[in-house]
């Protein structure tokens, strides 16, 4: 347990993160970016729960930090979805090309 | 190299890898799998970590609910089968240079940080000591963030069931108005087809 270098659980969370900024970049159905958003979120998670674990191991904080986390993500994944397939009623499409009303 | 850093290896890379799935392939469905696959591997690692009621909160709410709520919703919106369009070349490769380039610098950083030396006692978490914390008014309880998001739940909940909410047949004039952006748009784009009832 203990030869695991806390920077190694840094590597595996900012890769996490970039991927799903790569997702969020390139994807344009909102339901993909939905997805890039929560292995984002993940990837905090991930981060939280393992400092708490390698530098403060008397404290519960991090682990408190993620439990908000993963509770307001499953709020906004359905808030999301809603809005989504509202948007999809009025529009028959869920790219984000499609929706610009608001744009400009 | 012990059996738990093998472990941990074989965990990280069957996150990132079907991470990078979930991200880069075109049919949404498969996507959608393999973001299950991902969020499973998350919930392995910590119980690597040995924090089990993170992990457990992790299979019941994102495995359970999230990828359950997304796969419907990809059923309701898509043809599942259908690939998607491939994103446009220099869009691509701007967002890999811009994620190879954050990630380089973000790991330059964390890798020349000095971070102490690593707590010798063991991380215990109970769960009997999370409940406690998180209903004490006490100077180092949780009892504000937990209320607060009982709150969001329920405005989260109560805003779902408005948007989903059909509209009635008498106020349906009233709502929909088809906006009149010829003035304002600079490049017109063909209007979507609009249904009868929103």
């Amino acid at each position: 347990m203990s030869s695991i270098p806390l920077t190694h659980i840094l590597f595996v969370s900012t890769a996490l993160f970039f991927i799903g900024m790569y997702g969020l970049f390139t994807r344009r159905n909102m339901i993909t970016m939905l997805m890039s958003v929560e292995l984002i979120l993940n990837s905090v998670n991930i981060n939280f729960v393992a400092f708490n674990k390698y530098l403060y191991p008397d404290k519960l904080d991090g682990i408190f930090f993620s439990l908000f986390i993963i509770t307001i993500a499953a709020a906004e994944a359905a808030v999301a979805i809603a809005i989504i397939i509202n948007l999809y009623r009025s529009h028959h499409s869920i790219d984000v090309e499609d929706a610009t009303e608001m744009k400009y | 190299m012990n059996a738990a850093a093998i472990i941990f290896y074989i965990i990280s890379a069957f996150i990132l890898g079907t991470g990078i799935l979930a991200v880069t392939t075109r049919k949404i469905f498969r996507s959608a799998i393999w973001l299950l696959f991902s969020l499973i591997g998350i919930a392995a690692l910590y119980f690597w970590m040995q924090v089990e009621f993170i992990a457990a909160v992790q299979i019941i709410v994102y495995v359970g609910g999230i990828v359950v709520l997304i796969i419907f919703s990809i059923f309701l919106t898509q043809r599942s089968g259908a690939q998607m369009a491939a994103p446009a070349a220099k869009r691509n490769i701007f967002a890999i240079l811009a994620a190879l380039f954050g990630f380089a610098f973000s790991y330059n950083l964390i890798s020349q940080y000095e971070f102490p030396a690593s707590a010798t006692q063991p991380f215990v978490v109970n769960v009997a000591d999370i409940g406690e914390r998180m209903l004490s008014l006490s100077e180092h309880g949780f009892v504000l963030p937990f209320e607060l998001v009982s709150m969001l739940l329920l405005a989260a909940m109560i805003g779902c069931i408005v948007i989903a909410m059909k509209i009635p047949e008498n106020r349906k004039g009233r709502i929909i108005s088809p906006p009149d952006t010829s003035e304002i748009q600079i490049n017109p784009v063909p209007e979507p087809q609009k249904e009868e009832v929103l």
